[in-house]
């Protein structure tokens, strides 16, 4: 029987939500990781019980956890009996090791001087298309790492950092983070990741080298507001069926590219704000996207204490809000970057979290929606997985 | 044999209760009973002292016989009533919020 299983990513723990394919009764189960930050749990596209979640801590540091019987039990990849001696001996335990590679250098810091290159945690996780051991990192400070064991080791592709313009990257408000993966299923040479505050970059080689695609984005708040890199984007989207197409959250602004990022085109139109963190598109529809507008970068809620989605039909520049079963008056939560997702069923299933720990599920598309669940820790990230 | 004391997130981590038993080989210093202790429980690498440098990580804290140990040198050998079993290594989370 097909339903949903949605991942959820908290500020204090994970949780697994699950629901048959009418979407409208949900089971909760967690937290896991209780007390931790989860900012990301994905699963892997050819093996759905295969999951990766990202945990951190300000005192403990980076770990990863992997599950092998879609989030039922969970183990820090490596830390197996078996795995527990290697060649020499010695203790492995390098699933949370995320070395830069060679000298780190140092980028942009807030007040403008040069900052040395800190790992801090894993920001986002994107399993490969083809193979549930190979998958890729992304982290603060802005960094692309990759395993190719299930998540017991880590190699940093280095290109991307080591590009001649990542002093020039600097950390937005959350911190200088590579937040958005996404890989192009018609050609597993190409990628496209972002970072805030850097911007959008592509590979063409498979992470070898990288290429800033931020042409047509404005930026008024830093020196050169069309400078190569430095843009804050908050997130990037792509349909699976059209793999030249992207659709960006920037700070302010929707923007489209209908080239692979060469260049972009806004396409914020009559939003009551364009700015915002996470942006979606339909399952089924490649020109219908979503996003959740938030007032401005200093307050970090809705227009009006209104909780409102927005969806274009048109691939941007004309937006319909969508409200039925979101609260209307006295909201004032913020939805972030990779807290939205889409089920593949028919009708599209759209999901996302606040920072006031509710989960919002919509059966039909956006048309209406309903509270899953209402009070967990604060959201960070929410993955719907398509159970067959 | 050694007790060492974990705070509650690496506990849970590791899986283990209240305190963990160790045997260390050679003198007990603040660097042996850590190994012995990632040896055992490879899952808590890199979340007490760094993977590249081994430093302790900031918001981390030792203490024995209620004295905190924190910034002693790796190879301070540590007293009798620990490389006894008699009082516990503690493992502790700075308090820092949260």
């Amino acid at each position: 029987m097909s339903g949903v299983r949605l991942l959820v990513g908290t500020r204090k723990g994970a949780f697994v939500l699950t629901s048959d394919a009418k979407r409208k009764d949900w089971k909760v189960d967690g937290p896991h990781f209780a007390g931790w930050e989860i900012y990301h749990v994905k699963g892997s596209p050819v093996d759905p019980n295969r999951l990766y979640a990202s945990q951190s801590s300000a005192w403990f540091g980076q770990i990863i956890q992997r599950s092998d019987d879609g989030g039922k039990t969970w183990e820090t990849p490596g830390s197996s009996p078996e795995d527990l001696k290697g060649p020499e001996g010695m203790p492995k335990g390098e699933s949370n090791k995320f070395v830069y590679d060679g000298i780190p250098g140092t980028h942009m810091w807030y007040d403008g001087t040069q900052h040395p290159w800190e790992f801090k945690r894993v920001w986002h996780l994107e399993p490969s298309l083809d193979d549930p051991d190979h998958v890729y990192a992304g982290v603060e400070d802005a960094a692309l790492f990759e395993s190719k064991d299930g998540g017991k080791s880590w190699n940093e592709l280095s290109g991307l950092r080591q590009h001649d313009t990542g002093p020039k990257w600097q950390p937005g408000a959350g911190g200088m983070c590579l937040h958005s993966i996404i890989i192009d299923p018609e050609n597993p040479k190409r990628m496209f990741i972002a970072i805030s505050a850097a911007g959008a970059f592509r590979t063409d080689d498979g992470g070898k080298t990288w290429k800033p695609i931020n042409k047509g984005l404005h930026s008024q708040y830093i020196p050169d507001p069309h400078a190569e890199v430095g843009h804050c984007v908050h997130h990037i989207a792509m349909h699976p069926s059209r793999p030249s197409t992207l659709f960006m959250q920037k700070h302010w602004d929707i923007m489209r590219s209908d080239d692979a990022g060469d260049s972009w085109r806004e396409v914020s139109g009559n939003l009551p704000s364009d700015f915002g963190f996470p942006i979606d598109i339909h399952a089924h529809e490649p020109d219908t996207i979503y996003v959740v507008p938030i007032k401005s970068d200093s307050l970090h809620y809705p227009p009006d204490g209104k909780l409102r989605v927005y969806r274009s039909r048109s691939g941007g520049n004309e937006w319909e809000e969508l409200t039925k079963g979101l609260p209307q008056k006295d909201c004032y939560v913020n939805v972030l970057r990779d807290a939205m997702t889409v089920d593949s069923l028919d009708s599209c299933g759209i999901y996302f979290g606040t920072t006031g720990g509710q989960v919002y599920g919509s059966n039909d598309a956006g048309d209406t929606w309903n509270a899953i669940v209402r009070d967990l820790p604060a959201v960070l990230s929410v993955e719907a997985q398509t159970l067959s | 044999m050694i007790r060492v004391v974990l705070p509650h997130h690496l506990r849970t981590l590791a899986r283990v209760g209240d305190e963990v038993q160790l045997e260390v080989n050679g003198l007990a210093t603040l660097q042996s009973v850590l190994d012995a202790l990632e040896a055992k429980y490879p899952m808590l690498r890199g979340t007490i002292r760094d993977h590249e440098t081994q430093k302790r990580r900031a918001l981390v804290r030792f203490f024995v016989c209620g004295e905190d140990v924190s910034h002693e040198p790796p190879d301070t050998p540590l007293p009798t009533v620990v490389t006894n079993g008699t009082e516990p290594f503690f493992i502790m989370g700075a308090i820092a919020g949260g």
